[in-house]
Order: C-alpha cells, then structure tokens, then sequence
C-alpha cells in the first residue's frame, strides 16, 4: 500500500524547503485549481470563512491581485495591508504590524517586503500560516512554482530541460527560487549575464555559470529574461540599458542558439527593448500571459494547502 | 586603606616575567608584593587551588555608549560586565553621542569611571566628530586622558587625513587604531560569499578590510610611525600584516574572539545576533585567524563588545545594527583555544593582558611585584552554559547564549579590591 502523501509545510518561505514529491503535489492541486478559472461561475468555497491578509512593503500590482484574486476564487475574506518600509525604523514595524494583525487571527499572511529573510522573521512571530510573495533578493515562491507550472505544461515534464536564466541574478528572488526549484525538478539551471549581476558562487546553488551568451543559450528548451531595475545604473552594475540590450537582451539573433521549440518566460513586467526585443515579447514561443493565469491557480493551491491546517 | 591578601596555591602565570608555576600571591597596599615577601599578619586568604592567577585582563576595543545611548549600556554597567569577565582594565572607543573628540567628553567619562569597577580607558576620535575631514585635537585629548585615538566605526576615508593622524598622533605617544574597511566595498549586510549569495544578502568582500590594512601598512612604513589594525576577521590581511611586521613595519594587530569562533555559515537562519563589521568570515578565514594567534601575527584579542537592545536586533536583518556584546563571553571562548590545545595558558595571557596594555602604553598586565593588584582567578576547566545570568551588560545581543564553555573568571581584582566573585569564595 502507497502511503497517503500530506503536505508537510505550515509555511511557504522558499524553494529550498521543498522536495521533489512537494512541488509534484502543489503543481497537480493547482491544474486541480485552473479548471475553476475556466468555469463561468469562478468560485468554490474550500476556504470560506478563511482570513487571508495580504501584507505588502513593497508595492507590487500583480502578486498581490493575483493572491486576491487566488483568495477570492476560495472564497475566503482577504485583507490588504500596504504598509511602507520608507516609514520603518529600525524595523519595529515589521513585528508590530505581524502583532496587530495577529489580533485578527488571520489564518494565512502573505507578505511581501524589501528584506531578504523577512518572511521568515514574520512566522516566528505569528500563529498564521506565512506565503513569502518575495522577500529581498532571497525567494518568491509562488513565482517560481508558476514557472514550474507553465514550464511543465507546455514540454510535459522538468527533468533533464536546460533552463537559461538571463539578466540581473544578483538582485533576484526569482532567479534563486527558480535555481532550487527547476533543480529539484531535474533541470539543467543555466545563468548568464553582466559580470556585475551574477553573485559570486552561484554555482553552489545548483546553476551553471555560463560564460558567454552562447553557452547559456545553446539548446536550451526554456530562455527566461529577469527584469532589470533602473537603479542598477547607479550602484555603478551597468553602464546604460542600451549597452545592456545590445549585449544581453535577448532578440532573434541570440534565440537561434536555443532549440527551436524552445519558450520565452519573463516574470514581468517587461521593459520592451531592454531585457527583450517587442517582437520577442509578443512572439508565440513567449508564455508571459500563460504564467500570469497560472499564477493564480498556483497561489489557489497554496492557499488551500496552508490555509485549511 | 585597602585590604592585604595572600592568594594560596594557585597557578601563577605571568607573561612579562615568564612565570608559570603554582605559588601563592601577596597582595598588600593595592600592589603586588614581591614574591620572597610573607604575607601581613592581618592578610586575607583566598583559596586558589586549582584556578590559574593571572594579571586583570586588558579590553583595547569596547563601545561602552555613554555618553549618549545609555539604554543599551552605560559606563558602569560595562565596567561590572567587564569585571565579570575577568577584564580590570577598559579602553572604549569614542563613538558615543556625542563623539569623543574633546576633553569635555573625556572628561566626563572619567569622571562617570571614577565608579567603576574596572579601570576605564577612554580612546579619543582621530577626527573632530569622527567625520574623516579635519584632525581632532590630540594633544588637548592626550592631556584630558586618552589612552589612543580611533575613528572606530567610521573608518578614515581619506588617505592624506591617516597619514597626518599617524604623524601628529606620534607627537604625543598615542596609538592610532584603525578600523580597516573601505567604505565603499562595505556596502554589505555579511561576508560576501556562498552563504550571502543563498540568503540574497549584499556582501561585503574580504577585500573590503585589506586594501585598508594594506594602506595603513604602507603609511606607516612610509612615515616610520605605529599604527594599530583592530578587529582583524580575514586570512588576506592576516598575510599583509605577517609580511609587514617581517619587514619591520610598527603595525600591530588585535582580533575578536567572533572571529575565531563563529563563521559566515552562523548567519544562516537571518540571526541578527551574527551580524557584525567586519562580519563573520568564512571558514578558511576563521583558521587563519587561530593560525596568527598562534605564530604572534595577532598581538591582542579585544572584544569589540557592542550592546544594542532588541530594538535594534530584533528586526530585518539588513535593518539591524551591527555588534554582539563580549565582555562576559571573551576569556571563556578563548580558553577553548586552549582546550583544543591550539594556544598555551601563557599565549591566552599575554593576548588578553599583557599585550593589549603595551600597545596601548599602560602600566597593567602583570603580576611582577610592585605591579598595581589587578588581577583574575580563572577556572579553565569548569566547563558551563553561557546563560542569560552570565551577563553583566545591559543588553543581550550575542549569539554564545546555551553554548558549552570550558571555563571563566571566579574573582576579579581591581587595585587590591574585590569587583567580582562568583564561585570561588
Ligand atoms: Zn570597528
Ligand atoms: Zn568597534
């Protein structure tokens, strides 16, 4: 007899803390999930009565509509909360907002905020179950299991896939989630990019640090573009996104490296003409939209693991 | 009028004479007694059997924070924290508010001392307001009382500026610490390295420290002067301060017990308590260290103790302050050097007491007779679990608490007095 698989996890906090049966079994609850959002009556009540409070730091449109969007469809009561870091001193306010709303007896927190290990500072002081909806540079789940997801649903399956990862590494939550999540998976985890925006011993993570744009391109089934923040000009990473889109954007010349079937993923929201030519954006290999609708059946799904404990 | 005492049966050890042998120890008059000398009829016995006596240790690195941030600490609650951890003798640095930089500020600090338990040092600023741009008044600072000068915590930018500060500094015999960090590559959170990469936290490189311990080596091999690199954490400079030391350049050096304890992979779980500048190096770094404790390329362990409250830990950690406190904690984790047999009784002395006292110029960190009677009586091998009662300071910021230690201070004596006692009496 096969033993019934639960799900271990109280809190979504990153990548790293799934095995490969986890993130098998959060994909599947969420194809589960999709078939709702195709349905004209788009709501099931597996999670009514539920509170879901999504805490954001850091504005962000998308993740946080498609959390909302994700709790309404479970018809759970969601709250948000828009707290500024600019307003935290010293960080009081992290904990002592958690400590408010936990007044509340929220069952599940999504948080999003500007420092790495945020997350996990929150579910030490709360009884809700936490969805780290990305925290610094360090992890943003949902996202990462969205691209599983979406990766897995257009080439039928992970293992043995070369996944190019391009662009600012150093700054990004979702290329560390995607390294251990598509390296759970069995894929091949390539980064490239401006010297200055790939982290020293990214290696140990389980990516390849490819060195030149060939090589982290070359037969690869999935090309994905990290997006890069205007800041980065300043610290000084880059000298001006027009050099950075001649070298490292990705536009049709680079592409034919890459497998001819192989799909074009961006966590969004793309600057056009900088990590990716408009045609490029818009081309049929690019799934952006597909990751958008998978994103709320994914964050459905974590919903309901965490928060019917 | 101070109490005689006639410490019995202990083992005496004493770096500036070489002695280490079990005897007992006179003190009358708040100085050592020489040793042929019997005790006064009215002395006072102390049962050492078993506890090594060892001169007062000498803390060159302390943030006592006042004047200015007396919740986190004041200069009494040091001093007793110190006194607990066997230190009879305190320098703290001058980045209080307002900064030391003036004999009103130094003044003032040792005037709060004269309550003390311990004997307090105060380090002067090298620049008026520790700001880099124009020299503080040194000779007016050397007169209030300062022991050294430093810009601890605001390392010295400009380059003209620490070539004049070793110069002018030299005028009037006082050390000048320097905290080895260029400011720009120390734009970071941790130790830039696989750990810092995995948590998505902004690294400071090991070459943020040495390229400043190489421009103070090269100014002070230019100008002929002494200069002091505190708080070393990285095998990089260890090399550069070896190799200019070999080619007899006045640099000397201390580091801090974090540094040869803990490393980067300590921050793991975001532990604000791991947070430190220079923070927790990798383990190549971390045996580095232990190696120059033992071949002399270190010259001092200081504590670099830095008290902050929960206000300032308990939080992000790229929000957090940076510093663990370590009087209570320094000669316990170092007599696990000694445990482990990496560095003998006589070397943990000498870098706890006797060199940290000539570096900074102090009449301290011996027991010969006629020495001031600071001294401690340490338990090396009993070992306990560093706990919450242990600590002396106001605050609680250091990540030793529940960990096993080989050993630590029974008595402290300051000038012939008793400041501490715990298990001995
Ligand atoms: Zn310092
Ligand atoms: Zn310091």
């Amino acid at each position: 007899m096969k033993k019934q698989y639960i799900f271990p996890h109280r809190h979504i906090l990153g990548m790293e803390q799934f095995s490969r049966e986890d993130i098998a079994h959060i994909l599947t609850t969420a194809e589960s999930f999709k078939e709702i959002s195709s349905r004209s009556i788009k709501k099931v009540p597996v999670l009514r009565g539920r509170t879901i409070v999504n805490l954001f730091f850091e504005p962000s449109t998308r993740t946080r509509l498609s959390f909302e969007v994700a709790a309404k469809r479970m018809s759970a009561d969601t709250f948000n909360i828009n707290a500024s870091t600019s307003s935290t001193t010293k960080g009081e306010t992290l904990i002592d907002t958690a400590r408010n709303i936990s007044a509340m007896h929220p069952d599940v927190i999504v948080l999003r905020h500007s420092s790495s290990g945020a997350s996990q500072l929150l579910s030490q002081h709360v009884h809700a179950a936490v969805i780290n909806a990305g925290d610094g540079a360090h992890q943003h789940p949902s996202q990462s299991l969205l691209d599983l997801m979406t990766v897995q649903e257009c080439k039928d399956r992970l293992d043995g896939l070369k996944i190019a990862i391009i662009g600012d590494i150093t700054h990004s939550r979702v290329a560390r989630s995607n390294i251990q999540g598509f390296k759970t998976m069995g894929s091949n985890v390539y980064v490239f990019g401006p010297s200055t925006l790939i982290p020293m011993h990214i290696e140990e993570l389980g990516a390849v640090r490819a060195r030149t744009f060939q090589e982290a391109l070359e037969g690869a089934d999935v090309v994905m573009a990290l997006r890069i923040q205007r800041e980065r000009l300043h610290d000084p990473l880059l000298p001006s996104l027009r050099e950075y889109a001649q070298r490292f954007g990705l536009s049709s010349d680079p592409l034919g490296w890459a497998k001819e079937d192989a799909i074009i993923m961006h966590p969004g929201p793309v600057n056009r003409g900088v990590e990716m030519s408009p045609e490029i954006a818009d081309s049929s290999r690019s799934v952006i939209l597909n990751q958008v609708s998978n994103g709320v059946a994914v964050r459905m799904a974590l919903l309901y693991l965490v928060g019917n404990a | 009028m101070s109490k005689s005492w006639i410490i019995e049966n202990g083992r005496i050890i004493d770096p500036a004479s070489g002695r280490d042998e079990i005897a007992s120890l006179v003190v009358t008059q708040g100085y050592i007694a020489p040793a042929e000398e019997p005790a006064p009829a009215d002395a006072e016995r102390i049962n050492a059997r078993g506890c090594w006596i060892a001169p007062g240790l000498i803390d060159m690195h302390t943030h006592l924070r006042e004047p200015g941030e007396e919740y986190k600490e004041d200069i009494l609650s040091g001093a007793r924290a110190a006194a607990a951890g066997g230190f009879t003798g305190i320098a703290c640095m001058p980045n209080t508010t307002p900064v030391n930089d003036c004999a009103a500020i130094t003044n003032f600090i040792l005037d709060q001392a004269r309550q003390a338990a311990v004997r307090v040092y105060p380090i002067g600023a090298i620049s008026r307001n520790s700001q880099g741009e124009l020299l503080a008044d040194l000779g007016e600072l050397k007169n209030a009382g300062v022991v050294a000068v430093s810009d601890d915590g605001r390392p010295v930018a400009n380059s003209q500026l620490m070539r004049r500060a070793l110069e002018y500094a030299s005028d009037f015999n006082l050390p000048v610490i320097s905290h080895c960090e260029d400011v720009f590559l120390g734009k970071g959170v941790m130790h830039e390295g696989p750990v810092a990469t995995r948590l998505g936290l902004r690294g400071i490189p090991a070459a943020a420290e040495a390229v400043m311990v190489y421009r103070d080596i090269a100014l002070a091999e230019w100008t002929e002067k002494p200069v002091h690199i505190a708080h070393v954490s990285t095998a990089q400079s260890l090399d550069l301060i070896r190799a200019a030391k070999a080619r007899g350049v006045r640099v000397t050096a201390e580091t801090a017990p974090h540094y040869f304890i803990l490393t980067d992979e300590d921050v793991a779980d975001y532990d604000t308590n791991a947070k430190m500048n220079p923070p927790l190096r990798s383990k190549a770094d971390r045996e580095a260290v232990r190696q120059a404790l033992i071949d002399g390329t270190l010259d001092a362990i200081a504590t670099d103790h830095a008290p902050h409250s929960t206000l300032e830990k308990d939080c992000e950690f790229d929000l957090a302050a940076n510093g663990i406190i370590g009087l209570e904690s320094a000669l316990p984790l170092s007599l696990s050097l000694v445990a482990d047999g990496i560095i003998s009784p006589m070397r943990l002395v000498e870098l706890l007491a006797l060199n940290p006292a000539k570096i900074l110029g102090l009449s301290a960190g011996t027991l010969q007779h006629g020495a001031l009677a600071d001294l401690t009586i340490i338990k090396a091998d009993q070992p306990f679990i560093f706990s919450e009662t242990d600590i002396y300071s106001k605050s609680r910021n250091t990540p030793f608490l529940g960990r096993q230690l080989p050993g630590r201070t029974v008595l402290t004596m300051v000038g012939g007095e008793v400041r501490f006692e715990k298990g001995l009496l």
